[in-house]
């Protein structure tokens, strides 16, 4: 028995398949995992993401304690409400987790990180936080529901009091605003547009059950992975650990070495930031028959191997794609090896389907 | 719930056996395992002329999540893979006693006799046991 969130019960009542996602009871599909999928890329569907884990970060060296702590600046957020997703590292430059970090005021940020990966990253944030005399809560008290798609955000603004609805529909990506009680982000895990609300846990219930009634379908983890996965977006645990670093990951765009700030595991990236990394992460479109899929052996002619970090059958695409860890210096075409079988493979530049349309080229 | 045809014969592993009018075998997956896996999107059926043997992974279905195994119930030889499956992986969701078969295959002399297939009622105990 694992843990559960506010929305079990519902899950249970609504036929979920239940699975363990990181020590809790997590819904993996409703229905056709297909169909939750296409109802993202063309309507509206709702996501159960209070596993994971909410963080408020409150003092007056908040600002500077996250300017040690992630990879990314945090002086990019000027504006609060401001988002901005990065990497946190080990000193070694290894990736502990990804997170996104809310600006809200300079003594109140907020972070959200993997629930797989809560207890590591509490402890590290707290012990951390200690020198900067921040005070690290987690916030079990809220429960978060991703709304994605195109009409997510129209329809979720019906959930909102009206004095609220204005200021939610202003927010431009990647930003927060309080409405109420309850913290919508534009943000999400999809490739769509969308909003991530956390609320207190007594409202997860009736707010599902509004959206349901508002035509927002429920949707799984197993399609929200085949969405992150064709939106190019890695998933922490698969695509990166500890034993990887940024520049292998797809995640050089989140290391912010421009300004002279002492953030962990910057010692260990500089070298890798001026000689390149010896592997880098891209994306593969099977050009054979078959489907991709994690840990499979990937071999580039005259280069070396890899391994196929995720892989899956893209329901947008109907055809089979892929996160891949490769040799720098991997060019056009690859080999996959399938239960023995060499099968062909396109490297591709992630992302492969955005706002419900293709990125890359199929033929 | 699965549905059970009494006609057919069944495995612990959740393939389903059909004997034809000529003696020969369809072979597919169950109800309850095409539930199981979810939506398919990738069929690979055996080639005709290969030989199987029983207990042999000899096809394999794939769902957007994982890909298991199909396991040959029979020994014998493969007459011919279901090549419309190729294109219409979900055929086994939507049918999977019908137009969804996988293989069909000539068993070797006895290995029908000998091959530890379930009646419905029993592959139901199966499925009980499960918890399906």
């Amino acid at each position: 028995m694992g843990r559960k969130t506010p929305l079990f019960s519902l899950h249970q009542e609504l036929n979920a398949r239940i699975v363990d996602f990181g020590g809790w009871d997590m819904p993996v599909q409703y229905g056709s995992q297909i169909g939750e999928h296409h109802a993202v890329r063309r309507g509206a569907g709702v996501f159960d993401v209070s596993h994971m884990c909410v963080i408020d970060l409150e003092g007056a060296r908040a600002r500077a304690f996250l300017e040690r702590l992630i990879a990314n600046d945090v002086g990019k957020l000027k504006v609060p409400g401001k988002a901005l997703y990065s990497c946190l590292l080990q000193e070694d430059g290894g990736i502990l987790d990804d997170l996104i970090v809310y600006y809200l005021s300079e003594s109140f940020f907020r972070v959200v990180v993997n629930a797989g990966t809560r207890d590591k990253d509490l402890a590290w944030i707290r012990r951390h936080a200690q020198a900067f005399g921040v005070t690290v809560t987690e916030r079990a008290d809220l429960a978060m529901l991703a709304v994605q798609g195109p009409e997510a955000r129209a329809k979720a603004a019906q959930l909102l009091p009206p004095a609220g609805v204005a200021a939610a529909l202003a927010l431009v990506p990647f930003s927060a605003a309080a409405v109420g009680n309850w913290f919508v982000a534009r943000t999400g895990y999809t490739g769509e547009d969308g909003f991530e609300i956390m609320m207190p846990a007594a409202d997860a219930v009736p707010a599902w059950r509004s959206l349901n009634s508002l035509g927002v379908a429920s949707c799984g983890l197993g399609a929200r992975d085949t969405l992150r996965l064709e939106a190019g977006m890695n998933l922490y645990g698969n695509d990166m650990d500890a034993s990887t670093q940024p520049y292998e990951s797809g995640l050089a765009w989140t290391v912010a070495l421009e300004r002279p700030r002492d953030f962990i595991g910057r010692a260990a990236l500089e070298p890798l930031a001026r000689s390149g990394s010896p592997r880098k992460l891209v994306g593969l479109l099977l050009t054979d028959r078959g489907v991709l899929r994690s840990h499979q052996q990937v071999l580039v002619p005259g280069v070396g191997e890899g391994e196929i970090t995720s892989g899956t059958f893209s329901p947008t695409l109907e055809r089979s794609i892929a996160l891949a860890r490769v040799p720098a210096g991997t060019q056009a075409v690859v080999q996959v090896d399938i239960r023995g079988k060499l099968l062909n493979a396109r490297v591709v530049k992630p992302p492969f389907v955005r706002f419900g349309r293709a990125l890359i080229t199929l033929s | 719930m699965s549905q059970l045809p009494q006609d057919l014969k069944y495995t612990k592993s959740h393939e389903w056996v059909r004997t034809r009018p000529d003696g020969t075998l369809e072979i597919g997956i169950t109800d309850h395992a095409q539930h199981a896996l979810g939506d398919l999107v990738f069929v690979e059926v055996p080639e005709g002329g290969r030989s199987v043997t029983a207990g042999d992974a000899c096809a394999v279905v794939e769902s957007v999540k994982a890909a298991s195994d199909v396991y040959a119930p029979v020994s014998g030889e493969v007459l011919e893979g279901n090549g419309q499956l190729a294109a219409a992986p979900e055929t086994v969701n939507t049918d999977a006693y019908g137009a969804g078969w996988l293989y069909r295959l000539r068993p070797a002399a006895g290995a029908l006799a000998a091959a530890a297939l379930l009646s419905a009622a029993d592959y139901q105990k199966v499925l009980d046991a499960e918890g399906g």
